[in-house]
């Protein structure tokens, strides 16, 4: 990850903003794992994981909505992206 | 090329001398050096500063930090359903205690313009000084200081296709010559002389503008302002205004044909600048930007440092499209398109 931005506005909600050079590798290993409900073009996706939904946008950044705490989001983040589904934090 | 660069802006906005113009970071800066100067030295409990709900938070924060050390009160005109000011609750509420009017000419959620021509008579009117907040006029249509009759006028740099990090405070020479200094340091006096009787430093102030430029200046982004402002009036201020009123026009046109989009503020060009605040039903402000920024157009989402304003809307945050000399209608197209596709999603 490169950084991780609350949103500007009441939502609250998390933006998460890939590292540029790993943007692809990271969207590819997020479609993966994640559940898909929605999608457009291969730009935007809604996805649910674990019982969190967020949107992934292909430029490599995500928003996440009631997420609880950093914690919380970190350990999905690294379930998510990690290189195998043995991966554990 | 630096007062070089002074004497072009005073030129721009139509200041009767360059010393009327004041280099600071922004317009953040340029009204907290209002607030520091002129307002701790000469506002005190019993009077009243009018603002209003749709300011920028840099035309609240510092009335509302200084009014915590000099205990003078504020109040906030209101804002009309279509997204207008309420001049007659501004009028209302202007009265021998104010000493100050403070407001936004274009709102940089809405667009609106407003008629601080008026403001400044009734204001004036009533004995009370005008500060205008020009960061989304002055890029945009022309501006006269003597005609508006602003006490101070504030823009930044970087929305007039200059550098970040410089600014502008225009005030009348009457007031800069009275008002204490900001900052201190070197540039700013006269003259700092040792007493050995009083074993204190006696200092006088330089003259305006330079009284207020503490330190080393900002000269490559002054000159760059300068630069900036020489290609605007080689367009002509007249020309940018009806550009960009014209692509307004087409983009609410055009976006009328949309059913989720939700546009918010008055949608006649005679009232408001080319700045169109929207929603998308179903997403999130954040999600129209982000959608948007994978085709390469760049929107502004969340409370655009505005967050009264979205109370009044009722509004968790808004998308804010917005348009200067350097878009066209295949842009506007462009846009319309790819709102269309995050339509169905």
């Amino acid at each position: 990850m490169a950084r991780v931005e609350g949103t500007c506005g009441a939502e609250k909600d998390v933006i998460v903003i890939f590292k540029y050079e790993m943007k692809e590798e990271a969207v590819a290993r997020i479609l993966k794992r994640a559940q898909l409900k929605n999608s457009i073009a291969g730009i935007i996706y809604e996805l649910t994981y674990n019982g969190v939904s967020f949107r992934l946008y292909a430029n490599g950044k995500a928003i996440f909505r009631r997420i609880k705490n950093r914690e919380e989001l970190n350990e999905i983040l690294a379930t998510l992206l990690a290189l195998s589904n043995n991966y554990h934090i | 090329m630096y007062e070089g660069a002074r004497e072009k802006i005073a030129r721009f906005v139509n200041a009767k001398d360059s010393s009327e113009i004041i280099f600071v970071r922004g317009a953040t800066e340029a009204i907290n050096l209002v607030a520091y100067s002129w307002g701790l030295h000469n506002l005190k409990q019993g009077d009243e500063v009018l603002l209003s709900l749709m300011e920028h938070h840099s035309n609240i924060v510092p009335w509302e930090i200084i009014s915590k050390i000099s205990k003078f009160n504020i109040k906030y005109t209101q804002i009309k359903s279509d997204g207008t000011l309420d001049y007659a609750d501004l009028e209302a509420k202007i009265n021998s205690r104010t000493k100050l009017v403070s407001l936004t000419h274009v709102s940089n959620v809405s667009g609106v313009v407003n008629d601080v021509r008026h403001v400044a008579k009734v204001a004036h009117d009533h004995g009370a000084l005008v500060l205008v907040d020009g960061a989304q006029s002055v890029p945009h249509m022309p501006i006269d200081v003597q005609k508006l009759d602003a006490d101070f006028l504030v823009f930044s740099g970087h929305k007039m296709l200059g550098p970040t990090g410089i600014g502008v405070l225009y005030g009348k020479k009457s007031f800069f010559e009275t008002m204490e200094p900001f900052q201190g340091g070197g540039e700013m006096i006269k003259d700092v002389s040792f007493s050995q009787k009083s074993g204190r430093c006696s200092i006088s102030w330089n003259d305006p503008p330079w009284k207020f430029e503490a330190g080393t200046p900002n000269v490559a982004g002054g000159i760059a302002l300068g630069e900036a402002v020489k290609y605007l009036q080689n367009i002509g201020m007249n020309e940018v205004l009806e550009h960009e009123l014209a692509l307004t026009a087409y983009a609410f046109e055009r976006l009328s044909e949309l059913e989720k989009i939700t546009i918010y503020g008055p949608t006649d060009v005679k009232v408001k600048c080319g700045i169109i605040p929207f929603s998308v039903e179903g997403l999130s402000s954040h999600d129209v930007a982000l959608f948007c920024d994978n085709f390469g157009i760049m929107l502004r989402s969340g409370f655009h440092c505005a967050q009264p304003l979205h109370q009044v809307f009722k509004l968790q945050s808004s998308a804010r499209a917005s348009f200067y000399i350097y878009n066209n209608t295949e842009e506007v197209d462009q846009f319309v398109e790819i709102l269309k596709e995050l339509e169905q999603f």
